[in-house]
């Protein structure tokens, strides 16, 4: 009966947490930008404004839900549902604490990499079928940007892999109980960032988005709680790479004193507030300076990192 | 690279700044003593209505927004029998004071005149009239200008007023 019940706890624990982080910080974000322009942001409704997360919700939960007649409708409609699919499902591998955490998946990492790249489907397919210019310009840089980034992601965490021998996220953490793979890996720890970064298309890379040339990018024409899921299915994916970060290179649930799963939620969380900051800091790059970028610079690094790393490897020095 | 670290360390810094926001129910902001606020109709110093429905604020003001009907005493005198403000329309440009040869038309720096319903912002007179000289408070209008009106003579003590200047002496 347990072995029945835990799973299912586990999975609706999960399911509820990340849904509430996920409105949550629209709240956190918006503070966290007021309060590095020296403004205070949402601070009316409730106290501090964390009411404010809820009027939100009511607001784009009974806005008018419209789909352009003149759209491709089935795709129109399955699109936001596919981000919201794959960043959730990628949750499913990512050990939280000891004991607590969904699938323990032997390929764990490579069903991260393959789900997240399933979902830039959502944004191309959600910018193809709006069947409007700025939306398709939206999703073709969106596909652009993936198919660069998605390498030399993979590239990045290769060397984590190398040192943990596991391609499993829970024996990856495992790996660093003695030294976090920062300190060796700390190339691919700033490769892996901003893939991250890439992958989510936050600022400095939504050029996708990019609401000062292209509207609002691969979501113009969308409205209502499909606009929420891809808004949703954002925040997810930053929680979620903030969450590979601190498994990857951070140790996990590693460290001393507190539980494991107050350590994870505080490396999550650092992480996810220096999302925000990159928002805060950076101005957007051109287009062709993204992918110039990606190739030219990411790429390298992250190969010269990992024959570096290999050699030390195979002269025995891990 | 550096660059990026740097502009990153410099925002964080602003977390300590003191913030730029007035919170404005609570704390008020800074009102210019000129600031073109909410119209008010003033008095003379001895209590009676500056106005003497003269049509000329109704007249400059751009977007229609006044309107009056002049009507006079059984003196002489003339005074609006009805002054009307649409404050949903008026755009608060003051031409209507600089019109105004009486002083009697004013603009104040009061702004909080909101309204949940649209026709409670048309202000009629007995709104706008107020029991004081407003910004000019020794100023009388048949003082020092304007006709004898009924028994009333013009006060010549506080006339006040230069000569008319011949124009041709200017060019000498």
């Amino acid at each position: 009966m347990e072995a029945v019940l835990k799973p299912i706890l586990i999975i609706v624990a999960v399911l509820v947490v990340l849904l509430a982080l996920a409105a949550g910080l629209i709240w956190v974000e918006r503070r966290l930008l007021g309060l590095w322009q020296d403004r205070y942001g949402p601070n009316r409704a409730g106290p501090f404004g964390l009411l404010q997360v809820l009027a939100d919700m009511i607001k784009i939960l009974t806005k008018e839900d419209w789909i352009p007649p003149f759209s491709d409708k089935w795709v129109f409609v399955i699109a936001p549902a596919i981000i919201m699919f794959t960043v959730l499902v990628s949750f499913a591998v990512v050990p939280f604490a000891p004991g607590i955490f969904i699938a323990d998946l032997n390929i764990g990492l490579l069903f991260i990499l393959g789900m997240s790249s399933l979902g830039v489907y959502s944004v191309a397919l959600g910018g193809w079928s709006s069947a409007g210019k700025y939306s398709l310009m939206g999703a073709v840089r969106a596909a652009a940007q993936m198919v660069s980034y998605e390498i030399y992601m993979g590239l990045s965490v290769m060397g984590v892999v190398m040192l943990a021998g596991s391609f499993n996220l829970r024996e990856i953490v495992d790996a660093q109980q003695n030294l976090w793979f920062i300190i060796p890996q700390f190339p691919g720890f700033v490769v892996f960032v901003i893939a991250g970064l890439a992958e989510t298309r936050r600022l400095p890379f939504d050029l996708p988005e990019a609401e000062n040339e292209l509207v609002a990018g691969f979501h113009t024409e969308y409205s209502g709680m499909k606009f929420g899921m891809f808004f949703v299915g954002e925040y997810l994916g930053i929680v979620l790479v903030s969450a590979l970060t601190a498994v990857l290179f951070l140790g996990g649930w590693h460290g001393p004193v507190l539980p494991p799963l107050i350590w994870f939620f505080l490396k999550t969380f650092v992480f996810i507030i220096l999302f925000i900051l990159f928002r805060a800091s950076f101005p957007r790059p051109r287009y062709d300076q993204l992918m110039s970028f990606g190739w030219k610079v990411m790429l390298p690094i992250s190969l010269l990192n990992l024959v570096v790393l290999g050699g030390i490897v195979l002269a025995g020095g891990f | 690279m550096f660059v990026f670290l740097k502009s990153m360390w410099t925002i964080l810094m602003h977390s300590f700044r003191k913030r730029e926001t007035i919170l404005y129910p609570e704390q008020k902001p800074y009102i210019p003593p000129r600031w073109r606020g909410r119209i008010i109709l003033s008095r003379d110093p001895d209590g009676q209505e500056r106005c003497v429905a003269c049509y000329l604020c109704a007249v400059a003001c751009p977007v229609d927004c006044i309107a009056l009907q002049a009507t006079h005493t059984p003196e002489g005198r003339r005074y609006p029998e009805f002054f009307r403000i649409n404050f949903s329309r008026c755009i608060f440009c003051g031409f209507c004071e600089e019109a105004c040869p009486t002083y009697a038309i004013q603009l104040t720096n009061d702004f909080e005149m909101s309204e949940y319903e649209r026709h409670n912002l048309v202000y009629e007179k007995k709104d706008l009239l107020i029991n004081g000289p407003g910004k000019y408070p020794d100023y009388n209008f048949y003082a020092v200008s304007g006709l004898a009106v009924g028994k009333k003579e013009k006060d010549e003590e506080s006339l006040n007023q230069k000569p008319p200047v011949d124009v041709d002496d200017l060019m000498l």
